[in-house]
């Protein structure tokens, strides 16, 4: 019996050891008994894929194709004098008119709902390098090197047209890059018109009669 | 006749119970506390390709979870960033650091940077996370305060229990949409605070499926 618990305590105290306590960090994966069920062989969003000699689930757009709907690939897969009427409309995707040049107004309804669309969308996409009131002093901003996050009270950004901003928004900027694949044309029109609120209310004209 | 057996046998069938019912014990106890998720996944925290930090970014100059995971509140899955998200900020910011080297190399060669998965759902499990967040539940419910971590770590189990336990009780973990990417707000207590939480669930119509077949499909 003496050597029965000697054992017995001897190997509680060796798997406690072992296996230590819940919570502690580990870098090795967590232990699965039954993986086949948990990990089954299907297409999952940027899992890895040995079907593909690069190793991606996520495919790149094939060459010659046009992505539906986000008008991100047009221009490189079609000639300039292609009639694009029927892919969509560049007032409204790229903030251009036929002729190229930029669009003054922009072409969404305003409401406060689309404001407040702009507000949320800029504070995350914008704010941390522009600041949260457009004067380009974002939390990033002391960090940068070679670069000045743009200050939208000056006279030049005031007077752009919208859809200069828009473009600005979709394809960047000197060292800014475009941002055209995280928003969707609808909400990049919001920002400009919350970016356009931004300007006013830093830059109040006294009207009479109000 | 002498007896058979020497007298310590009488002892056997008593040491026998005694070791039984300790080794039971210790066999219960310990798959009680190991055979768990609480134990397997909890405090996995696997060294990642670049030593990205959260606390950093998310906690002290508070990026916006959505600035990067950009489209948890659109889709199913949260999107890990490519290399272009962190190159926004890191074509102006550390450009020539030598830890971002796999980014600026990914960022030119447009291969995807190796990152290492750290939560993940069976398989047999259908979770969305643009349900979740666009309906009060805040990431910090399932992720724990990734804006306080270095490294991330898995901070919750992730059994069934663990999400169980929210959609039988929704009013208890659901706050106002737009805190739920603010991870330490605080939730307020009381009766006023309760029976908002409970008209959030009321009014967004927030009926968390608790039969099998609503994560089981």
């Amino acid at each position: 019996m003496r050597i029965f618990l000697a054992i017995y305590v001897f190997v509680v105290i060796a798997a406690v050891s072992i296996l230590g306590f819940r919570g502690t960090t580990s870098t090795k994966p967590p232990l699965e008994v039954f993986p086949d069920m948990d990990r089954q062989a299907r297409y999952k969003p940027q899992a890895e894929n040995e079907f593909f000699a690069d190793g991606r689930n996520d495919r790149p757009v094939p060459a010659g194709t046009v992505a539906r709907g986000n008008y991100f690939n047009q221009k490189e897969v079609f000639s300039a004098d292609f009639e694009d009427k029927r892919l969509g409309d560049t007032v409204l995707l790229e903030g251009k008119n036929a002729d190229g040049s930029f669009v003054k107004k922009l072409p969404l309804e305003v409401s406060y709902e689309l404001i407040e669309q702009g507000r949320q969308k800029y504070d995350i996409f914008c704010g941390a390098c522009h600041g949260a009131a457009g004067d380009g002093k974002g939390v990033v901003q002391p960090y940068m090197v070679g670069a000045v996050p743009a200050n939208y009270h000056d006279d030049r950004l005031r007077s752009v047209e919208d859809g200069y901003m828009f473009d600005v928004i979709s394809n960047g900027f000197n060292q800014m890059l475009g941002l055209k694949d995280r928003l969707s044309p609808e909400e990049r029109w919001a920002i400009v018109l919350y970016m356009r609120a931004l300007q006013k209310s830093q830059n109040p004209v006294a009207e009479a009669g109000i | 006749m002498a007896n058979v057996f020497p007298r310590w046998v009488n002892t056997i069938p008593i040491k026998v119970i005694v070791a039984i019912v300790l080794i039971k014990t210790a066999v219960v106890l310990g798959v009680t506390y190991y055979a768990t998720p609480k134990y397997t996944r909890v405090g996995y925290a696997p060294t990642q390709p670049v030593a990205f930090s959260h606390a950093l970014h998310a906690g002290q100059l508070e990026i916006d979870c959505r600035y990067c995971h950009t489209f948890v509140d659109r889709s199913e899955h949260s999107n890990v960033p490519g290399s272009n998200v962190c190159m926004s900020c890191h074509s102006m910011v550390r450009k020539d650091d030598p830890m971002l080297a796999p980014v600026r190399e990914s960022y030119e060669s447009g291969e995807p940077i190796p990152w290492v998965r750290v939560h993940k759902t069976p398989d047999y499990v259908y979770f969305n996370h643009s349900v979740h967040v666009n309906r009060g539940i805040s990431c910090v419910e399932c992720h724990g305060r990734v804006d306080e971590m270095d490294v991330v770590q898995h901070e919750k189990s992730f059994s069934m229990a663990f999400c169980l336990e929210c959609h039988r009780n929704p009013e208890e973990y659901i706050r106002p949409v737009e805190e739920v990417y603010n991870l330490d707000w605080e939730r307020p207590e009381g009766e006023a605070a309760e029976a908002e939480f409970e008209g959030f669930v009321h009014d967004w119509k927030v009926n968390p499926p608790q039969s099998c077949s609503g994560c089981h499909r």
